[in-house]
């Protein structure tokens, strides 16, 4: 029988068993998933917030909570899902499993490191929830001095703690993945075979050692500030709240990349493997990933247009805002020239990649936008701005994550999703994203401030049907926890490779043995050759 | 580095194949460990280097009342740390036990020299009323505020760098406690090479720390 043979067949999964097998594993596929559970925890905390903040914004009037306590929901959702839940999402969970995996490893280089790095987030998640139950913190995600320093009475230096931790977990995984992909490969994998999921981890590894290590020193000189009196910001001893805003924004809107570079990798895989076809313009693809991490780094200063910096720096940041939508473009454009002439078959992978790139386009082009001076002034602190990052953030980044888990789900698990469920929840998670955010857009360029719960009648019908998509959204969300959590039981038996995909990662059974490969393969191919492979279909269903 | 495979085999770690694949990972880490690390202090940096272009004068007349001569040792006993360290290192290649554990040794206690005058700076300070804070007070400039942000730096550059002092000398106690157990030899020496790298590189951030903190006015307008 051939589930007796799955069954007796040592795999990962029944390596070991017991809450200890779990917590002291050294094992880069138990890890992940251990923060697959963590992040979706998160999820559904950040979503509880999510969903506060668009129930209160039905009525024009605040009449569910206080000023104070809206400021706090937004502070709290903002900073669980960046912190917890977007930054660790696909480098910790998918990255994780699968970087070793598709650069014929057996682990990381450093899987102790790797499990401290769990164990760094959690305990960061933990400060942050006690921060959360103890009363909450309301300086909004971006702790602007001086009021985070000076004035807000709340829980700012526990949740600061908090995210300090977990960025010390994030910096594990970026040195983690960076030693992993120049010191791992197998023999013939050579730069230029490498998956174009590994070459966007790659770039993601780089901007997480870089740019986390200032986000770490800038928090601590808060705390040092709220704490022990320090006036490191403090305008009264001749200090520099824009100072602050500069660091902060030198790590966090590198974080974006952070955010949606992984994603863009997944993109790669989706896109190739569901059209049947080598990517195009690999090596530009591959080239666009690390020239977002650098330029990334050049571009923080258009969050401070309106924060009193100097006309010919705001040109400047400006400028290279835009340079940086070259690469992104780059990125687009190739998925799209791939498709061209592809077999393409509509599995939900890659029905949640087509969402992913329309979706990310019109999250990028309203960044040019606001990378231009003169819109921005207009449309900074609206609505107009929480759309634009909604749709990078949600539309890409959690697009592109759902993406890979449904692509990847049969190897992580060995077990086959229900396809029509599914597909239904791809559709119903793009209707909702967008009835949810598009109207943002609108409402921000009205001029609907964000971070605000009164607001004039006028906008009373655009924020009711944010709510609605809102709703939308979250039925969508919950459908695969269900359907996720129905296949390890009841799903068919997914086979080692059920798409006909030519990574590494299919090469071996599902789910993988405890050492990924039970022998260490010989690469003599680039990725993506489909050419042996092209006429066969994609089985869906 | 090739030496005999059952020497190899004694430390090397499943996920790797060959020892000099994992002794090169174990220093591309490391190394970019410390690249963090330089952003970590470069933060600091920066706000020094800003503040310090806005109050040219007050960050002078600051600096001056730093006891140079205290971090003028400091810097000398720091120094010979690193070359110490540098030894141990040297030892460990060759595979040296006693040695490298006298070297060890030496390089704490140097350690531990440097951060008991940090301390005897720091109560000076307190004394002094040079701790920002309600009570703070510097002679001969009428600008406080200002003169609080240059201490506010002090205090957090150097208290970050005794931090990694102290966590550094821990490693060493470590380092020692394992070499006198026996766990290194000349094939397989790599922790000690990278907590030295750890130690050098601590090291260099107080060479840049000393002259920018207690240097920048020596020869400036005397109060």
């Amino acid at each position: 029988m051939i589930t007796a043979a799955v069954e007796e067949q040592q795999n990962y999964l029944n390596a070991g068993y017991g809450l200890k097998s779990w917590l002291l594993t050294k094992d880069h596929k138990r890890i992940a998933l251990l923060y697959l559970a963590t992040i979706t925890f998160f999820f559904f905390i950040g979503g509880v917030f999510a969903t506060l903040i668009r129930i209160e914004l039905l009525s024009p009037h605040g009449n569910l909570v206080s000023s104070d306590t809206y400021n706090k929901l937004f502070t709290m959702h903002g900073v669980v899902m960046i912190f917890f839940f977007l930054i660790p999402s696909i480098p910790a969970t998918l990255g994780n499993f699968f970087l070793p995996m598709m650069i014929g490893a057996r682990d990381l280089a450093f899987p102790k490191l790797n499990l401290l790095s769990w164990y760094l987030l959690v305990i960061g998640g933990l400060f942050a929830i006690f921060a959360m139950v103890a009363g909450g913190v309301d300086t909004g995600w971006t702790f602007y001095t001086p009021y985070s320093t000076t004035y807000s009475n709340t829980w700012v230096v526990a949740t600061a703690l908090g995210i300090f931790i977990a960025g010390f977990s994030s910096i594990l995984t970026g040195l983690n993945f960076i030693v992993t992909v120049h010191r791992m490969r197998a023999p013939g994998m050579t730069w230029f075979r490498m998956p174009l999921f590994v070459w966007a981890h790659y770039a993601t590894a780089i901007i997480q050692v870089l740019g986390t290590p200032v986000l770490a020193v800038t928090i601590v000189l808060v705390a040092a500030e709220r704490l022990l009196h320090l006036g490191i910001f403090d305008p009264a001893r001749g200090g520099d709240p824009v100072l602050f805003q500069h660091l902060f924004w030198f790590y966090s809107h590198p974080a974006v990349y952070i955010m949606i570079l992984p994603a863009m990798g997944v993109l790669s895989e989706l896109v190739s493997v569901f059209s049947r076809k080598r990517i195009f313009g690999y090596s530009v693809v591959a080239f666009s990933s690390v020239a977002i991490a650098v330029l990334g780094f050049l571009v923080w200063g258009h969050h401070l247009f309106v924060s009193g910096m100097s006309l010919y720096a705001g040109m400047v940041f400006s400028f290279l805002s835009y340079f940086v939508a070259i690469p992104s473009a780059i990125k687009v454009f190739n998925w799209t020239a791939t498709l061209y002439k592809g077999s393409i078959s509509y599995a939900t992978p890659m029905l949640y990649a087509f969402g992913f790139i329309g979706l990310f386009t019109i999250g990028g082009l309203t960044g040019l936008f606001v990378a231009c001076l003169g819109i921005d002034v207009h449309v900074t602190d609206t609505y107009f701005v929480v759309a634009h990052f909604h749709y990078i953030m949600v539309g890409g980044a959690i697009m592109a994550y759902l993406g890979g888990l449904h692509y990847w789900w049969p190897k992580m698990t060995g077990r086959m999703y229900p396809e029509g469920w599914a597909k239904l929840s791809a559709l119903v998670i793009f209707v909702g994203f967008n009835l949810t955010f598009f109207p943002q857009f609108i409402l921000g360029y009205l001029g609907m401030p964000r971070r605000y719960h009164v607001y004039p009648d006028e906008f009373q019908v655009l924020h009711v049907l944010s709510t609605a998509g809102a709703s939308v959204l979250a039925v969508g969300y919950m459908l695969p926890i269900v359907y996720f959590a129905w296949s390890l039981r009841y799903g068919k038996l997914a086979g080692s490779n059920p798409w006909k995909a030519t990574g590494l990662e299919w090469t071996t059974a599902s789910p993988p043995p405890p050492h990924n490969f039970d022998q260490i393969p010989v690469v003599t191919h680039e990725a993506y050759d489909y050419s042996a492979v092209i006429d066969e279909e994609v089985p869906v269903g | 580095m090739v030496s005999e495979p059952h020497v190899e085999t004694l430390a090397l770690r499943e996920q790797f194949d060959t020892a000099a694949q994992q002794k090169d990972a174990s220093s591309l880490g490391m190394w970019i460990f410390l690249v963090t690390e330089v952003m970590f202090f470069g933060g600091m940096f920066l706000a020094y280097t800003v503040y310090r272009n806005m109050y040219p004068a007050v960050f002078g007349a600051a600096s001056r009342s730093l006891n140079a001569t205290l971090g003028a040792i400091n810097t000398a006993v720091l120094l010979c740390s690193s070359f110490t360290m540098v030894l141990a290192v040297r030892a460990g290649q060759l595979g040296r036990r006693k040695v490298v554990i006298i070297f060890l040794v030496l390089t704490l206690i140097l350690g531990m020299v440097f951060l008991g005058v940090k301390a005897f700076e720091w109560n000076e300070k307190f004394q002094e009323h040079h701790v920002p804070g309600p009570a703070f007070h510097l002679e001969g400039t009428p600008q406080q505020g200002e003169a609080q942000l240059f201490f506010s730096l002090y205090f957090a550059m150097t208290g970050l760098h005794a931090l990694h002092m102290v966590i550094g000398a821990g490693l060493l106690a470590l380092l020692i406690y394992q070499t006198y157990k026996g766990r290194f030899s000349a094939a397989y020496y790599t922790p000690i090479d990278m907590i030295g790298l750890y130690w050098h590189f601590v090291d260099i951030v107080w060479i840049y720390l000393f002259p920018l903190l207690y240097l920048i006015d020596r020869h400036g307008v005397k109060p």
